[in-house]
């Protein structure tokens, strides 16, 4: 009875153990998330060992919720989306289950690793040189499994979901490879192969594009097809998705040099980072206004449907902050914004807002599908769960503003004398309330996770409820 | 705008810069004017006709660019050709402001020097104890050791491991207003050697007479002992009663001060380390980071804190 509701060509395996990794990484990630945001408001909580301070728990949040929860995510939905929008199995069922092991050993060894301090000190690519070459056997797996998939695809056309994921993943990988260049010196030690500025420049490079490519293009592609899909409504136009894809991907990868303003990075480097942000505004305002005008004529159904909040709700955070990236890649707005909590606040109304949302809005429609159920076991708590993220986020947004702007004009005011108003002390304690509101956030975020899990957890058993009269249950 | 090209490139990079930088503007310029519009006619509800495919049933319209994201789009573009004209970006191409990051520092850098140089020029006039009883220079001294001293010395000055206490009028390089002058302007090295050569045993013995010498619980006999090899090996720094030596830095080892006690570590661990393994102290010239003027009125400060004592 249940294999009547599998699909008979499709792999759905992968998509749900992905599917289910995703809620637990987002867990795992939004708690150490939570538990960095109470050491910034008590310090004691760092507990005095190495293994739990701030510096050494930050790298593996940001590791766990990019890499893991959205990793996992991206996985889930583009295995899903290429098989449906190609109307054929994935290329190979065994290399598709390397990717997860391989994905999930990665996300382990990270786990492990960083807390005992190995890092290569490089945002978003702290992991040592053994890690980083597992995941990049993995990342080329997962290209030849979505990529040759789409080859022996059955229908005529390319869906555009599918043109984000493959540049997300094409991308990737060459940005992984190149940032991550080193030599290593030790079983878990290594240095990167650039020196000073050049350094800074392809790590930035790699960075900002981890940002377009891994937490943008590839979210757009989840955006294209989960969008469309729960509104029941026609894309709302095909050459706008053409131009901002082409545009998109052009341009985003000029952006990096926006994070090195003002720095040793020459002159010519900064401002064309700056112009390229700028451009950038139009493309990444293209994918927001084709999902929002895809719901013109399905707007009744926010009122009952709670799952396509979540991602109206996304491609509203996204719209905001990416008109916020742009502004702050502006050299004067920079000067007073960079090194402050309006980067945090920046970079989480585009993880929590767009990225956490379109994955959860995604999820709420995909789970059920994947495990042969109609919808979740309930609507309700979707909706208290859309209610918590959305709350959550502002919450964090708005506290970092404030914390941002505070600490930028605090840092700059100067005496009639010429010194320093304040002490960089003064503008950390100026801070604390701020870091106790994004805390609250962050309990939001995590209650809402944890319903989540709760949800998900009862309609994968009612299915197991139902088929356990069936003999030949899978 | 007599000379608009630098040479910090090859004249083949900067070519190769400003090729692929207006390539990717025109291009995403070209796509953009290339689907602008549509030839389709729109239907009853307004959308224009799809494009004939459906993906997993989901179809596409082939509506028209909208009007303002078009014009938005073109907006970014021109006020990044014109930043390119005005600054520096095209390769070696300079800018028509010829502004450089590096010249907006200097610029600022002799702005302020112009505006506050003079306040610091009338302090530096008056002698340091005249000035550590001026509460006006006293605050604006303070501000400065805040912002430069306070990181190691401590926002209350009362130091840290390693760091010197600033309130407790002991001195390793003396008190005076020209020995705190010369301590910032120039820097201090401290340097104790290591005596791990003397083994175990008479660093225990030198350890309990150094104990001794600030009235610590000590063992007698060791005590003793030690002394000997203290006269034969510290004394030449830190004297024969053991009163340090502010020429040389040479701590006074007889006030129960100890700069190298760390958090929940006894006096006698402390000691012993130190003589096992040596100690280097260094503070940092000051004149280099904030000039003779500002150092002037921070060792009036430090001073007014041995006055406040």
């Amino acid at each position: 009875m249940s294999t009547a509701l599998e699909h008979p060509t499709y792999n759905y395996k992968v998509v749900r153990q992905f599917a289910i990794m995703t809620v637990v990484w987002g867990i795992v990630g939004m708690t150490l998330g939570v538990i960095l945001a109470s050491q910034l408001v008590w310090p004691q909580l760092n507990l005095g060992l190495p293994w739990t301070s701030f510096g050494r728990l930050r790298p593996l949040h940001t590791n766990a919720v990019i890499f893991a929860f959205g990793g996992s995510a991206l996985f889930a939905t583009s295995y899903y989306v290429v098989q449906r929008t190609c109307q054929t199995r994935l290329f190979s069922d065994k290399l598709a289950a390397f990717t997860f092991w391989g994905w999930q050993a990665v996300i382990v060894a990270a786990v492990v690793s960083l807390p005992m301090g190995y890092t290569t000190t490089k945002e978003y690519a702290e992991l040592e040189w053994p890690i980083n070459i597992l995941i990049a056997i993995v990342w080329i797996s997962y290209a030849i499994v979505f990529l040759m998939t789409i080859k022996k695809r059955t229908t005529s056309h390319i869906y555009v979901a599918n043109w984000f994921f493959a540049a997300f993943i094409l991308t990737v990988a060459v940005l992984h490879i190149v940032n991550n260049a080193a030599i290593p010196v030790t079983p878990m030690y290594s240095t990167s192969i650039y020196a000073g500025a050049v350094d800074a420049m392809v790590q930035w490079w790699y960075g900002h594009n981890a940002v377009g490519f891994f937490l943008t293009a590839g979210f757009l592609g989840m955006m294209y097809y989960f969008v469309p899909k729960q509104a029941e409504r026609p894309i709302y136009s095909y050459r706008l998705s053409i131009v901002h894809f082409w545009a998109l991907i052009m341009i985003y990868m000029w952006a990096g040099p926006h994070h090195l303003h003002y720095t040793a990075l020459p002159n010519w480097a900064q401002s064309l980072g700056m112009i390229m942000s700028i451009i950038l505004l139009a493309p990444s305002w293209g994918g927001m206004i084709n999902g929002m005008m895809t719901l013109s004529g399905a707007w009744h159904k926010l009122r009952t449907d709670p799952t396509l909040r979540f991602l109206v709700v996304a491609l509203s955070f996204y719209g905001m902050s990416t008109f916020e990236g742009p502004m702050m890649a502006i050299k004067t707005v920079n000067a007073l914004s960079h090194y402050t909590d309006w980067t945090i606040g920046h970079v989480h109304s585009g993880a929590l807002g767009w990225v956490a949302m379109i994955t959860i809005g995604s999820m709420y429609h995909l789970i059920p599908r994947v495990f042969g159920r109609t919808e979740m076991h309930s609507i309700n708590l979707i909706a208290v769960h859309f209610w918590l993220a959305t709350i959550g986020t502002v919450l964090y947004i708005a506290s970092m503003w404030v914390n941002g702007i505070l600490q930028g004009l605090m840092w700059r005011a100067i005496n009639p004398d010429g010194t320093l108003m304040y002490t960089f002390v003064e503008s950390v304690e100026a801070s604390a309330p701020g870091y106790f509101v994004r805390l609250i956030g962050g309990l939001f975020w995590i209650t809402g996770m944890l319903i989540m899990a709760y949800n998900v957890y009862m309609t994968v058993k009612r299915r197991e409820a139902i088929s356990h009269p069936a003999p030949q249950a899978a | 705008m007599n000379n608009l090209w630098g040479d910090s490139l090859s004249s083949f990079w900067s070519a190769w810069i400003i090729i692929i930088t207006l390539g990717t503007i025109g291009l995403s310029v070209w796509i953009l004017l290339a689907n602008r519009r549509t030839d389709k006619i729109p239907d009853a509800e307004g959308n224009v006709e799809t494009t004939g495919h459906a993906a997993d049933g989901i179809e596409e319209y082939d509506n028209p660019l909208p009007q303002w994201w078009f014009k938005l789009f073109i907006l970014t573009v021109v006020f990044a050709l014109g930043y390119l004209v005005l600054y520096p970006g095209l390769g070696n191409y300079a800018g028509i402001l010829g502004w450089t990051q590096e010249g907006q520092w200097e610029e600022e850098v002799a702005q302020a020097e112009e505006r506050f140089t003079p306040i610091f020029a009338r302090y530096q006039e008056v002698p340091i104890p005249e000035l550590a009883e001026d509460p006006e220079a006293m605050q604006v001294a303070e501000r400065i050791y805040q912002n430069n001293c306070a990181v190691c010395h401590g926002s209350n000055a009362q130091g840290g491991y390693g760091f010197p206490n600033l309130t407790n009028d002991d001195w390793l390089y003396g008190g005076e207003p020209e020995n705190i002058l010369t301590t910032l302007n120039n820097g201090r090295n401290g340097n104790m050697p290591a005596w791990q050569q003397l083994g175990g045993n008479n660093i225990e013995n030198l350890t309990q007479y150094v104990l001794s010498l600030s009235g610590l619980e000590h063992d007698e006999e060791r005590a003793e002992s030690g002394g000997n090899t203290y006269m034969a090996v510290c004394a030449a720094c830190h004297g024969q009663e053991g009163l340090g030596n502010t020429a040389l830095g040479a701590p006074n080892l007889t006030n129960d001060i100890w700069l190298y006690l760390a958090p929940g570590q006894t006096v006698g661990d402390s000691i012993r380390q130190t003589l096992r393994n040596g100690r280097n102290g260094h503070m940092p010239a000051q004149a280099a980071y904030i000039g003779e003027e500002r150092v002037h009125l921070v060792a009036a400060y430090v001073y007014s804190l041995r006055l406040s004592n």
